[in-house]
């Protein structure tokens, strides 16, 4: 178990260092750089995402509001009364998560199909309603947000959302939200208070992914209340399922690809969403799963198992 | 009073619309429990079709809706036979990924096939506004189209449901597939019908729409889409009568608030309602309430 650990913080440490000397030596140019804060973005909205539709089996397609609300504190404290970024960014995930419970506690009774569409409504209000605020720049949004953040900072905000959420998993509270997820009547009848863990699991992810959203503001420096559309949640709705629901290194991978798919089709957008949909749809039919399933893959274990089988051979 | 009676009006003909798209979902949703995302893009692909008949085909009004009608209603079995048929028994949430993706599909591939703008539908319908009571209603000529088409259709389906045969084996699946497919009757070719005729009433309601805004896009299923969801919501999912309720009352509804409040507003309204509906009556208004079975 000891060793597990150290194998994964030397290889956190790894990815770190290989990045920023290619970074410092210029080896990455700014696009690359951007498409890789753009994945560190989608990896913590899908993880987020993936707490609420994986984990605890509650089918949300609202992610893309309580990322416009982090976006949003972020863009409006930090460019009309200079907070720092830091202090906007929680308090734009504390917003985010305010919202989830207020949207979660009657929300969440419905189930299903139901769920997703009282959701995704929710979603969308929310985005109509910013839109409709003078205050936040209506339409055309806030453009001259202080942009303050560093790929130091970038990483570490991602792994601390990517630990956080997996302990959670891991914890007791983990094995009530699945029991959630397998069957509710069931948790219920075994004593889960399924309300309690649905909305906790609901508040958490909306706070992850305020958080995310915060960080966009930070980094692009921009904000229009149409980023943050039905659209939006789709796509890392999209990045959840590839991956797999339930498995975060699925969700992971997955918006790592999909992220560079989406990157390298750039010049041909349309021709991008055909092939984007037809993936979708071709997963779906052959792997209704995702990619990895419910599993769950680690570098720590490929390295673990490749020294066990070395040892074995001598 | 007379401005009141106005908006009523013209909430009705978007109400009509509404009510076109509501009764495909909820007939798709009644007989395989599936919020055909889709559903809206083929309204799309219908009024696409018209545009076409029209412009470069050079046809009239009706025809254009009936050609456009047909090939919607095949387009309708074509996605449910390669797209949800395969998934009958699969996990709900992996249907409505796919529905989705069909969703996306359509409105990229309109995009690249007619291009993104949006393109003015032809004036196959001779103005004409009809001045009602010194001037104090104005209706015109397309709204008049668009009621009586609607009720037409409406008439038509009412009686396809009831009294024919598909129609009483699309109840029979609509309450259990299984039960109906021990009494023989053919699940699959039914809930295909479904589609179709859901499909074909979509098809009709986007050739309304592009004759009487005018304009057409390849994204203007997304939102009409998503509210005649609210509407079929509204009424009950799964009945018929309720969708055509819940399609009229949303429009009435959106006409009023942007004609007193805001018109930026209007689309929040039309969620807001149906979270309260949710809410307070999860079967909706005409639904009824079935406790869950353990």
């Amino acid at each position: 178990m000891r060793k597990k650990w150290i194998i994964n913080i030397l290889i956190i440490i790894f990815i770190y260092t290989i990045i920023t000397l290619l970074m410092h030596f210029g080896v990455i140019d700014d696009y690359v750089k951007l498409n890789i804060f753009l994945i560190l973005i989608n990896i913590m909205l899908a993880v987020s995402l993936n707490l609420i539709n994986g984990i605890t089996g509650q089918f949300s397609l609202g992610h893309a509001g309580f990322m416009a609300i982090g976006a949003y504190t972020t863009g409006v404290l930090t460019t009309n009364f200079t907070l720092p970024f830091y202090i906007t960014m929680i308090i734009g995930g504390i917003l985010a998560m305010l919202f989830g419970f207020i949207i979660g506690l009657p929300v969440l009774r419905l189930k299903g199909d139901y769920l997703a569409i009282a959701t995704l409504g929710f979603g969308e209000i929310i985005r109509i309603i910013i839109q409709n605020i003078e205050y936040l720049g209506g339409a055309s949004g806030i453009n001259d947000i202080p942009q303050g953040l560093d790929w130091t900072s970038f990483y570490v905000i991602t792994l601390i959302t990517i630990i956080i959420i997996v302990n959670i998993i891991k914890s007791s509270y983990g094995r009530a939200l699945i029991a959630i997820r397998e069957d509710e009547v069931a948790a219920e009848a075994m004593g889960i208070n399924t309300t309690f863990y649905k909305v906790l699991a609901f508040m958490i992810g909306a706070f992850f992914a305020g958080i995310a959203g915060s960080v966009y503001s930070g980094y692009f420096g921009y904000i229009q209340p149409d980023i943050f559309n039905f659209f939006k949640s789709i796509d890392i709705l999209v990045i959840v399922v590839l991956g797999g629901l339930g498995s975060i290194s699925g969700s992971i991978i997955s918006a790592i690809v999909l992220t560079l798919i989406s990157a390298y089709l750039q010049e041909f957008p349309q021709v991008r969403m055909v092939l984007y949909s037809v993936i979708l749809i071709l997963i779906m039919l052959f792997r209704p799963q995702g990619l990895l399933g419910t599993k769950e893959i680690s570098l720590a274990n490929l390295f673990l198992r490749k020294k066990l089988g070395g040892g074995n051979n001598a | 009073m007379w401005t009141f009676l106005q908006q009523l009006i013209n909430g009705i003909t978007l109400g009509s619309v509404y009510a076109l798209i509501a009764l495909g979902y909820t007939m798709v949703y009644g007989i395989i429990k599936l919020i055909n995302f889709a559903h809206g893009d083929v309204y799309m692909v219908g009024a696409y079709i018209a545009f076409i008949c029209v412009v470069y085909l050079h046809m009239g009004f009706l025809p254009a809706l009936i050609i456009s009608m047909v090939f919607c209603a095949l387009l309708g079995v074509i996605i449910e036979k390669l797209a949800y048929k395969p998934l009958r028994n699969s996990s709900r949430i992996s249907v409505l990924i796919t529905a989705i993706g069909v969703s996306l599909l359509l409105e990229n591939l309109m995009q690249i096939i007619m291009g993104a703008d949006s393109r003015v539908f032809p004036k196959v319908v001779a103005d004409n506004n009809y001045k009602l009571f010194n001037n104090h209603l104005l209706i015109s000529n397309k709204q008049i189209y668009m009621i009586i088409i609607t009720i037409i259709l409406m008439i038509l389906l009412n009686y396809v449901v009831k009294n024919t045969k598909m129609g009483k084996a699309m109840r029979a699946v609509a309450q259990d597939s299984d039960a109906a497919r021990l009494m023989g009757i053919n699940v699959d070719t039914t809930i295909s019908f479904t589609f179709a005729i859901g499909s074909a009433l979509a098809a009709a309601g986007g050739v309304l729409v592009g004759l009487y805004y005018v304009s057409i896009n390849p994204l203007m299923g997304v939102l009409p889409g998503l509210k005649a969801f609210v509407a079929a919501v509204f009424g009950g999912i799964g009945i018929i009568p309720g969708a055509m309720l819940g399609g009229f009352s949303l429009g009435i509804v959106e006409t009023l608030v942007s004609g007193y409040g805001s018109s930026m507003y209007k689309d929040a309204v039309a969620f807001a309602i149906l979270i309260l509906i949710l809410l307070v009556k999860p079967t909706g208004l005409l639904g009824k309430n079935i406790k869950e079975k353990v």
